[in-house]
């Protein structure tokens, strides 16, 4: 059951992402420039890619949490409210110029692996060698990669 | 550049779309939908009981463009104009940042907004920040 409900969220997901036009590097990156505003060939449309999600999520996880836990799992596992550190940033700022240079981001990369030939296949390699080389750094300095390390589970 | 049209209403729904993802596995898993954090989970060393749930998540994401063509959709071809050296780069940077900054679009920028998460608000911050000027760079300044 409960394999079946992620395979439908992630088809779920896949399906926004198609949608909302997320899953298109080219829109991605006419999104993030900004100096295109005043030629007016700005696409402003992942504004609403954002609005819509955080509207639905927040009404909707605010519903969820007035649950004791949820249907298929024994807690909520939420990452703890760690203070934001010097990682963070550092990581962030390296995803956004990734994210700037091709216009893809994780779940994207995945919905294009049947859509986006060679190209798409490259990048999806690439990124999943990068998340391995980040997880074998982590561990060699003995850092811990947050939402592990607080994960509540019984 | 690609030219690409403006779809407020298509984007509206489909960010719903992606909403709706992250609250049902809330409530069905009480998990957060951070893709970054749920592929990285699928790499060695961590196998554990969950991995199977983990690479549904992943088969669904994979198949969801069989789906829309299905339901009558165009099949959703990605523009990608990047060459393969930048792919390889962007790649490596896309998914070493999203790992060591703990979350990328999906997990900081949907569910940890929704939450009101201030790490979330600054990872957001930053990688907006550093995708706009990444662009500015390339698409002005190179």
């Amino acid at each position: 059951m409960s394999i079946l409900v992620q395979f439908a969220v992630g088809l779920i997901f896949g399906l926004g992402l198609i949608l909302a036009g997320m899953a298109n590097p080219a829109k991605v990156l006419n999104f993030l420039d900004l100096a295109a505003i005043p030629a007016g060939r700005w696409d402003a449309s992942l504004i609403f890619v954002m609005a819509g999600g955080i509207a639905v999520t927040m009404l909707g996880y605010r519903l969820a949490f007035r649950r004791e836990r949820p249907l298929l799992a024994a807690r909520f596992a939420l990452p703890g409210a760690s203070r934001p550190d010097t990682r963070l940033v550092t990581g962030a700022a390296l995803f956004g110029i990734g994210w700037g240079l091709a216009g893809f981001c994780p779940g994207p990369a995945l919905t294009a692996a049947l859509t986006g030939g060679v190209p798409a296949l490259i990048f999806l390699a690439a990124m999943l060698a990068g998340m391995a080389l980040a997880r074998r750094l982590a561990a060699a300095t003995a850092v811990s990669i947050a939402p592990v390390e607080l994960r509540r589970e019984s | 550049m690609i030219e690409t049209a403006f779809t407020p209403i298509a984007s509206l729904a489909g960010g719903a779309l992606i909403g709706l993802a992250a609250v049902l596995l809330m409530l069905f898993q009480g998990r957060i939908a951070g893709i970054s954090g749920i592929v990285s989970r699928l790499l060695p060393p961590e196998v554990d009981g969950e991995t199977a749930g983990r690479l549904a998540f992943v088969a669904g994401l994979v198949l969801a463009p069989l789906v829309a063509y299905a339901a009558g959709s165009a099949w959703p071809v990605p523009q990608i104009a990047a060459t393969i050296p930048v792919l390889v780069v962007a790649g490596l940077l896309v998914g070493f940042g999203s790992v060591w900054g703990n979350g990328c679009t999906s997990g900081h920028g949907i569910c940890g907004l929704s939450r009101l998460s201030l790490r979330s608000l600054i990872a957001v911050a930053t990688f907006m920040a550093s995708a706009i000027a990444t662009v500015f760079v390339v698409r002005h300044l190179l």
